[in-house]
């Protein structure tokens, strides 16, 4: 008896949980829609998110096509098919890997970063401030975010398709054998218009989910120090969960056959 | 004459934690309230209804007569103009410089050009006694008291009707305090407004209001004019304010 209360008390904050997000969601969407518009901290958020992630997104990008041109050729040369790899490499970082690698690894970067700073402005009763100022917090600070992350994500997820591509491009001609010019001819050749733009959307529903969970936990950090930790840690956890659930439904609509 | 602030009933609770149980108060145009009570009696849940960040489970408030209880979003913009808050931990914007924490109001509340914004707050500065050079430190570099100056300076740079003080005085040395209170009352009468402070500081509650009331188990069971605070004949007043540790008050250990 005790067993089945527990788990509907379980039931019923996880509805209760996920109904707060949706209400949180819709307030932000709103917000995002309606003047005034700080165009000023847009541009600053820009440059948070998206410039200072370039390095991590780049060099992880570049480390992935590296191990996916070796994975491929190793596997490849089982069947005699060895020469597939820029097809292959191409292929896999536009559509998935460039979009989920740059989405996680910018999880844990901005989702953390947005989450602290939120939930210390929170429990230091800084958000209370603003609205005694005439000011909407959602407005002031997860508009300017939403709008940042969704805005540079899917340029950071271009660059990383460039470096995941050329990462395979260097450990192809340097140890697996290609020609640079053939391997850059056959990656050309293949990719599509499609295995681009698909993960592009990737890109902007990531940047979307990233800043939502950054803003969302800490706007709901409560008790000091160890609150704002707790936000922090759920903000990187539940954004990376909800990024490879929604790019598995994305794969599945952008690519249904 | 309509009350400038008034609360009936107020009641709020937080889960199964009853922590305002029918507040009823008045504040009249020009005058200088301070709600004196124990930590966590509620003191400032009850100020943050006022303000709307906390909405109220039952009963009414009333703002120049205009009920506000409910009012959110757009729709209380111009109630909000009208008040100007000093939180009790300062809650000063550590991303931005002092005087930009100062003229915030001015930028974002009221769409005044940052330039012409910049000259306001260093003339508010220097109302509460801070020099020009502390404009363009971050918040982090100040001293406490420094801090609640320039909360201070934030809250009165908007000219508003009215402003809420949530315990003023606590953290700062007496010489401090004593330098706060002064500002507080002196600011006030100059502004022309009507103060709500809460406080559990009895120099401090003494110094800037013209009327006391004492909070008590989510109620307000004392009110009057300050001279009478040492004649309420309330018992309850009268233990909290010699600070006695025996009397009808029960220190509740846990919160
Ligand atoms: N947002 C909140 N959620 C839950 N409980 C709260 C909240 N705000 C205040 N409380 C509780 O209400 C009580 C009164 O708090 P408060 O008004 O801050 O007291 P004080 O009189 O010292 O200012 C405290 O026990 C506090 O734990
Ligand atoms: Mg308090």
């Amino acid at each position: 008896m005790n067993f089945l209360a527990g788990i509907g008390r379980a039931v019923l904050s996880l509805l209760a949980e996920i109904g707060r997000l949706a209400s949180f969601t819709a307030r932000s969407i709103a917000a995002l829609v309606s003047p005034p518009i700080y165009s000023r901290l847009i541009g600053q958020q820009i440059m948070r998110i998206g410039y200072f992630s370039l390095p991590v997104v780049g060099l992880t990008a570049f480390f992935t096509g590296g191990a996916l041109a070796l994975q491929i050729y190793l596997g490849g040369n089982r069947y005699g098919a060895e020469a597939i790899v820029p097809q292959i490499v191409v292929l896999g970082i536009t559509r998935e890997l460039g979009p989920v690698i740059a989405g996680l690894m910018v999880a844990g970067r901005v989702a953390a970063a947005i989450a602290a700073e939120i939930g210390t402005m929170k429990v230091t009763e800084q958000i209370d401030a603003l609205t005694t100022l005439a000011t909407n917090p959602i407005k002031y600070l997860v508009v300017p975010r939403l709008v940042a992350a969704v805005v540079t994500m899917p340029i950071l997820v271009a660059i990383a398709d460039s470096i995941g591509v050329f990462g395979g491009y260097v450990v192809a001609t340097q140890s697996l054998g290609f020609t640079g010019s053939i391997y850059l001819k056959n990656t050309m050749d293949f990719a599509t218009r499609q295995d681009i733009t698909s993960g592009l959307i990737k890109a902007a529903v990531f940047g979307f989910v990233i800043a939502l969970m950054g803003c969302y936990n800490g706007f709901n950090s409560k008790g000091g120090a160890q609150g704002v930790g707790r936000a922090t840690t759920s903000a990187v956890v539940s954004a990376s969960i909800l990024i490879l659930a929604a790019n598995y439904i994305l794969t599945s609509v952008l690519f249904n056959k | 004459m309509t009350a400038k602030i008034q609360l009936i009933g107020v009641k709020k609770s937080f889960g199964s934690k009853q922590v305002l149980n029918g507040i009823d108060l008045t504040i009249e145009k020009g005058s200088s309230l301070v709600v004196i009570g124990g930590s966590g009696t509620g003191k400032s849940v009850m100020i943050k209804c006022v303000l709307g960040i906390i909405t109220p489970d039952e009963g009414t408030i009333l703002v120049d007569g205009q009920d506000v209880t409910h009012l959110r979003g757009s729709a209380r913009e111009p109630v909000m103009k009208k008040f100007g808050m000093l939180f009790q931990g300062g809650a000063l914007f550590d991303s931005l410089p002092v005087w930009e924490n100062v003229a915030f109001g001015l930028i974002q509340g009221r769409g005044m050009k940052r330039s012409i914004a910049r000259d306001v707050a260093i003339r508010s500065l220097a109302k509460v006694g801070l020099p020009e050079d502390v404009a363009f430190l971050s918040p982090a570099e100040l001293s406490g008291g420094m801090q609640k100056r320039v909360g201070l300076a934030r809250a009165i740079a908007v000219d508003p009707e009215i402003i809420f003080f949530d315990e003023p005085t606590t953290g700062l040395d007496p010489i401090m305090a004593d330098i706060i209170n002064s500002l507080i009352a002196s600011t006030v009468k100059d502004v022309g407004a009507t103060a709500l402070s809460i406080t559990h500081d009895m120099a401090s509650a003494r110094k800037i209001s013209d009327h006391i009331a004492m909070l008590y188990a989510g109620k307000i069971i004392w009110t009057g004019p300050t001279s009478q605070i040492d004649n309420s004949g309330n018992p309850y007043v009268d233990q909290f304010i010699h600070g006695r540790a025996e009397g009808p008050i029960k220190m509740a250990v846990k919160a």
